[in-house]
């Protein structure tokens, strides 16, 4: 026996180190150049002053005294918070129904159905927000329904301008998202469980608040996280149906890097939201191993 | 579903909230075509009468066909990166056995992490560094980086979907690692190699957020509409063109869809 496992190594072990090295180059070079030397520059300019130059001046934590000590960064930031929280909580809350029904009762419908709420996700952001500008508008398709089914006389401009539309817009501009990770833990739940729960007498209600809820959690979390991290960011919602008092954190980047134009100080603003992130990551993270991943 | 059996009320209470939740996702998308025929220059009720004037106003204008011709071509050429680093990303997760293939594909899906707008600023940064500047050579790097997350998960499901006995089948008779890859494992993928182009020339063709960075003088299609939309004569216009842009991604990504799916469920017919 061990002569044959000396002549015939496994397969795994001959990969030679050309081929290696060809199919690690392009992934390497994205990887390593694209994204972590990239962002490498964004945590090095966020500690420089700002001069004019491409790169700034100098070492200082500057940048982030100004961040933490004005108070509008605070509201800003905590707005951007509240907003994404609420988008989140919308969009996961309306797509667990959807992906429970995608799971249990949709049957011979399910790929049509799967098909149907993804396919969303894979038209233009810009022009799903565009929808919601002119639904929302003064001389809107809102206003002018309403009008014309005499619920009301006059417009309003309630509905445009608002931190409310912000969030209505980015729920549904982010809802595609939310869906597939809750159907995917949903799907892989195991049949026995359920089987187990009925057989012991659970009552359907039951059933799903102790055994399936608690099972699909991976799943409300990784949507959950796929929403709230681009949204938090978001500067194009804020800008076309938002109003000046629905200013976001992406906003204030945007700008620092356009009109205002102090880089190192929009790379400061862009650490701020990374680790912000980077503690929601690891909050989910800790409950994700609470309810005991399966992934 | 026996196990469910005393639940089939609970069922229809879900499909109709699942109607109502389709009509959501849909709805406001829905009225950019019905407004685009509009006889208006306001998208408002009532409708003033059916008219293709907006769309006669899409011929002839230098500026949208210059748009429409930087969108097609970076399109393609991020979506070519981005299914080349896909397809060698997920490859050597699966079977390259090494630490750093690991890293590479992890960090890889790093991007669904990192707001759009901090993507675009750091690249931004890297292409100024680097003597780029804002230019179509550094929207296509943007976009091949926006597009990797998906290329990434579309072809490490369909590679993992092969079974493993068919790779171990062609090495074991002395096929080499890249005529393993080459003549054995990529045909089998081909559904997927189809749909992770598809997607990632959409996802350039679309994205918005990242492009606004990294854009110098010569717009995409999106950059196009976002300038016009502070006029508010040109909406009409602009509900024209999103309704060939919405038609023209409906049917690639319908497409991308049902060709991934085809190629799962092969894969999973005829295993070995």
């Amino acid at each position: 026996m061990s002569t044959i496992a000396a002549t015939r190594p496994l397969p795994e072990n001959r990969i030679s180190p050309v081929f290696r090295f060809a199919m690690l180059l392009p992934g390497g070079l994205v990887t390593f150049f694209l994204i972590l030397f990239a962002l490498g520059l964004v945590v090095f300019l966020a500690f420089r002053g700002n001069d004019g130059s491409l790169l700034g001046v100098g070492l200082t934590a500057e940048n982030f005294v100004t961040v933490a000590t004005d108070p509008l960064y605070w509201t800003v930031t905590l707005r951007s918070l509240v907003i994404a929280g609420l988008v989140t909580l919308a969009t996961v809350v309306t797509a667990y129904p959807v992906a429970y029904y995608l799971a249990f009762h949709a049957g011979r419908r399910r790929n049509l159905l799967l098909f149907l709420v993804t396919l969303p996700f894979w038209t233009s952001y810009l022009l799903r927000v565009f929808a919601w500008k002119i639904v929302l508008a003064y001389n809107g398709v809102l206003n002018s329904a309403f009008i014309e089914t005499g619920l009301w006389k006059e417009p309003t401009l309630a509905f445009l301008n608002t931190p409310a539309a912000v969030v209505v817009t980015l729920a549904h501009a982010y809802a595609p998202f939310a869906i597939l990770p809750i159907y995917v833990a949903l799907d892989t739940i195991p049949k026995s469980l359920l089987e187990a729960a009925s057989d012991l007498g659970a009552r359907p209600f039951t059933s799903f608040r102790r055994v399936v809820l608690p099972n699909s959690m991976p799943g409300v979390l990784a949507a959950a996280l796929v929403v709230f991290v681009p949204t938090v960011g978001d500067y194009v919602t804020p800008a076309m149906v938002g109003g000046p008092a629905s200013t976001m954190i992406g906003t204030l980047i945007q700008s620092q890097f356009g009109k205002a134009n102090d880089w190192p100080f929009g790379a400061a603003l862009s650490v701020c939201v990374m680790l912000v992130i980077l503690c929601v990551v690891l909050v989910a993270r800790g409950a994700d191993r609470r309810f005991g991943s399966r992934t | 579903m026996s196990v469910r059996a005393g639940t089939k009320s609970d069922g229809r209470w879900l499909a109709l909230y699942v109607l109502g939740y389709l009509v959501f996702l849909y709805l406001p998308v829905l009225l950019i075509p019905l407004f685009s025929f509009n006889n208006s220059i306001q998208a408002a009720f009532p409708l003033q009468g059916f008219t293709l004037e907006w769309y006669r106003t899409l011929y002839g204008n230098p500026a949208l066909s210059g748009a429409l011709a930087n969108s097609l071509v970076i399109g393609v050429i991020a979506a070519f990166g981005a299914t080349l680093c896909g397809i060698t990303v997920s490859y050597m997760d699966l079977y390259g056995r090494s630490p750093l293939a690991a890293t590479i594909s992890a960090i890889a899906r790093l991007p669904i992490l990192i707001p759009g707008v901090i993507v675009g600023i750091s690249l931004l940064i890297l292409v100024n560094l680097i003597g780029l500047g804002p230019s179509r050579i550094s929207i296509v790097l943007g976009h091949i980086l926006v597009a990797l997350p998906t290329t990434v998960v579309v072809m490490r499901s369909r590679f993992a979907a092969i079974p493993k006995t068919i790779r171990e089948a062609a090495l074991d008779l002395g096929a080499s690692d890249w005529t393993t890859f080459r003549r054995v494992m990529l045909p089998l993928s081909a559904p997927a190699v189809l749909s992770a182009f598809m997607l990632s020339f959409l996802i350039s063709f679309d994205e918005f957020i990242v492009v606004f960075f990294l854009a110098g003088t010569e717009p995409t299609l999106p950059l196009y509409i976002w300038s016009q939309l502070r006029f508010p004569r040109s909406l009409p216009t602009v509900m024209a063109l999103g309704t060939v842009i919405l038609i023209v991604s409906f049917v690639i990504a319908g497409t991308a869809e049902i060709l991934r799916h085809r190629g799962l469920g092969a894969a999973r017919r005829n295993p070995a």
